[in-house]
């Protein structure tokens, strides 16, 4: 798993956060275009925002706005950065960037926004030209999440028109280390594979095939689930590959669980685990489907299903004979 | 055997405990959690770092004996060892230690064990099994895959067919908990100090595993534990009344499984653990009715039920009548985790149930049985396991 950091480096992620704080406001960017009509008219069609103050324009002199205005939510529309130019446009004192670096270098390579808080002072109309100024408000962490270890940082964003503060926003992200094995796998996911072996291989290939093997000794005919190299009844090993029966797949419930907590991988609580015994007379484990939890008790007759992880990977199941 | 077994019998006594604060999130690292119970299990037994000369825990614990020897200014150590098969090992890091007492190897040995079980890395948790072809992760291929992958659920598959043969209820693991939870909720340092529960609530706690509550499961905690063994001679020298090992096990049942031997005749038994018990009494020259406190391993409930008749306080499948009429709670006939356990107290591996068995033989647990003579103390159950019986001086 990742790990959690030393405390060297959270000091220096500190330290560096403390230092682009301490610049303020970084400079101001001009929007590329003013606010504009035809933005706003894809815009409002775009979000399906009918209001016609935003577009009819005699209507919009009949308010109280007298004209049109542009929706107060496109704030930050008019000073996107577009697609363009190295780092999207961005400058190089923006503070969001040079946090992200700093976290990004440390091991902190995936982001998700969290939060967004916009505060408008006032509407904006067709022609106005906003710049926007960026300041680092907060960096808090580390902190555990279910992402993964992670930095919360917070900027401030202001636009004005000439000198007038007209919108500003509060915006949150968490960069985090992705807990690629971490502890609590997600719901979903894929199941845990087997480790395969030389004397297991046998078994994997079987059920690939659909089938449910079985190992049987070849010298004193001894049935063995789970399978091993030696048998413990006579000491034979295997000259080649184990000996096996196919198993006719039937068998009845020994003993049963139902899942509900933590989550598994590749599975939907609640689900059955039940451990069958086979008529053959070995035990062997599978997910019980096509029965409700409550349906099952020890005894139950049942069959081999199999289920598939993937191509490749079938494993045993069972369910109602 | 039972001659070279009844040889270790009171040659080694445990001298000093020190523990740390049991929590949730013990925000600072594991080696340091090992650092600070071992230094303050020597300063408890009046020794010096100095005096320390080997170390012994858990294959699971994240810190080398190298790295606690250097934290805590141990300098030469003449032994080291470690013991597998996860919760298993508490006790037996005490035999290793009474064993490289008796044999020379070392005189002041300590052994610990320290983690960050709910702040780092969570056992209850589903992890992804073996994907090496040992000998491990191929056990882990005949349940992982197959969505079995949790030891509640592991423990759950026992407890299913356990009710089925003998006829046992939730109630009767629910009493378990309820009883060692009274327990700690009279125990200062206990996680669960002052919250006792309610059959009924343990009833309404949500499934982790049917036929498992979430209240038949022991607390995820943070903290590190250590205690002190040496000789009883040197033992004599020391302030504390010693604990003197009278016997100490471990236990390995045939067709051995880690958690999941399911492939036995009887899925309702613990041969490891009776095995470790027949030594027990054996080396210990006692029978079950002469233990005046069992600190039995408790990280699920059904297991305690198990152990009690494998250890043969009762017969098989009358466990649920023993508890129900009261004898594991404080007063009863054997009273069973006077501190809470890992249910009640923290789950610290079993090596809080070894430190609270030295303070029921010095006199000074929390909760504290009068008359204590001879204190079981068992390890991890499912998985290899181990015992031991501890005992004052004059015994």
């Amino acid at each position: 798993m990742g790990g959690t950091i030393t405390d060297a480096t959270a000091t220096a992620i500190i330290e560096t956060a403390r230092r682009i704080a301490a610049r303020g406001d970084c400079a101001a960017r001009r929007a590329r275009d003013p606010v504009n009509q035809p933005m706003v008219n894809n815009w409002v069609e775009a979000l399906g925002d009918a209001n016609p103050i935003y577009t009819d324009p005699e209507f919009a002199a009949a308010s109280v706005h007298g004209g049109l205005v542009a929706p107060p939510a496109m704030v930050q529309v008019w000073t996107m950065h577009g697609l363009g130019g190295p780092d999207g446009g961005r400058g190089a004192d923006d503070p969001l960037r040079a946090m992200m670096t700093v976290l990004d270098e440390a091991g902190y390579t995936s982001v998700v926004a969290t939060d967004c808080e916009q505060t408008y002072h006032r509407y904006l109309r067709p022609g106005e030209h906003l710049t926007v100024t960026a300041r680092l408000e907060d960096v808090a962490g580390p902190k555990r999440t279910a992402l993964g270890e992670g930095w919360f940082v917070t900027t401030r964003s202001t636009w004005r028109v000439g000198e007038e503060p007209v919108a500003e926003m509060l915006f949150r992200v968490l960069q985090y280390r992705p807990a690629e094995s971490a502890p609590g796998a997600p719901p979903g996911g894929d199941v845990i594979r087997p480790a395969v072996s030389r004397d297991t291989a046998f078994f994997w290939a079987g059920t690939a095939a659909g089938e449910l093997r079985i190992q049987r000794c070849e010298e004193c005919g001894r049935l063995r689930h789970p399978p091993g190299p030696m048998c413990p009844s006579c000491g034979a090993a295997a000259a080649h590959e184990p000996g096996y029966l196919v198993s006719t797949g039937r068998g009845e419930v020994y003993s049963y669980v139902v899942h509900h907590h933590p989550p598994v991988p590749g599975r939907e609580p609640p689900f059955v685990v039940a451990l069958v015994a086979l008529d053959e007379g070995v035990r062997m484990l599978g997910e019980l489907v096509d029965v409700a939890p409550e349906d099952v008790h020890i005894g139950l007759p049942v069959e081999v299903t199999f289920r598939w992880a993937d191509d490749e990977l079938g494993l045993p199941a069972w369910r109602p004979a | 055997m039972s001659r070279t077994s009844r040889s270790i019998s009171g040659v080694a006594a445990v001298v000093g405990v020190g523990a740390t604060e049991f929590s949730k999130d013990s925000g600072r690292s594991e080696l340091r959690l090992a650092a600070e119970c071992v230094r303050a299990a020597i300063a408890d037994a009046r020794l010096a770092p100095s005096d320390v000369d080997g170390l012994v825990t858990f294959t699971m614990d994240s810190n080398t004996e190298i790295a606690v020897a250097r934290e805590v200014g141990i300098g030469e150590l003449t032994f080291f060892s470690r013991i597998h098969y996860g919760g298993g090992a508490a006790c037996a890091t005490v035999q290793q230690a009474a064993m490289a007492v008796a044999t020379g190897m070392a005189e002041i040995v300590v052994c610990y064990r320290a983690l960050n079980e709910r702040s780092g890395r969570r056992f209850g948790q589903v992890s992804p099994g073996g994907v090496a072809p040992t000998s491990t992760g191929v056990d882990n291929s005949w349940s992982y895959p197959m969505g079995l992958s949790t030891p509640a659920a592991m423990v759950a598959m026992f407890a299913r067919r356990y009710m089925h043969m003998y006829g046992a209820a939730s109630e009767d693991f629910g009493r378990v908990a309820v009883a060692e939870r009274a327990h700690a909720a009279a125990n200062p340092n206990a996680w669960f100090y002052g919250r006792p529960i309610t059959l009924d609530e343990h009833q309404a706690s949500r499934w982790v595993v049917e036929p498992l509550h979430l209240l038949d499961c022991c607390q995820e905690s943070d903290g590190g534990v250590a205690v002190v063994v040496t000789s009883a001679e040197r033992a004599r020298d020391l302030p504390h009344p010693p604990a003197v090992v009278t016997a100490a096990a471990q236990g390995s049942g045939t067709d051995q499984f880690t958690m999941t031997s399911y492939y036995r005749d009887d899925l309702t038994r613990l041969p490891e653990m009776a095995a470790v018990g027949r030594q027990l009494w054996a080396q210990a020259g006692i029978t079950p009715s002469d233990v005046d406190v069992a600190v039995l391993y408790d990280h699920f409930t059904p297991f305690v039920l198990v152990q009690l008749e494998e250890l043969g306080f009762c017969r098989p499948g009358e466990a649920r009548r023993f508890v129900a009429d009261g004898a594991i709670e404080l007063g009863g006939r054997l009273p069973v985790n006077p501190h809470g356990g890992q249910l009640g107290e923290a789950y610290i591996h079993g090596m809080n149930g070894i430190a609270e068995a030295v303070r029921q033989i010095r006199g000074t647990a929390a909760n504290q049985v009068d008359g204590t003579r001879h204190v079981l103390v068992t390890a991890g159950t499912g998985v290899p396991t181990s015992g031991l019986v501890l005992a004052p001086a004059e015994v």
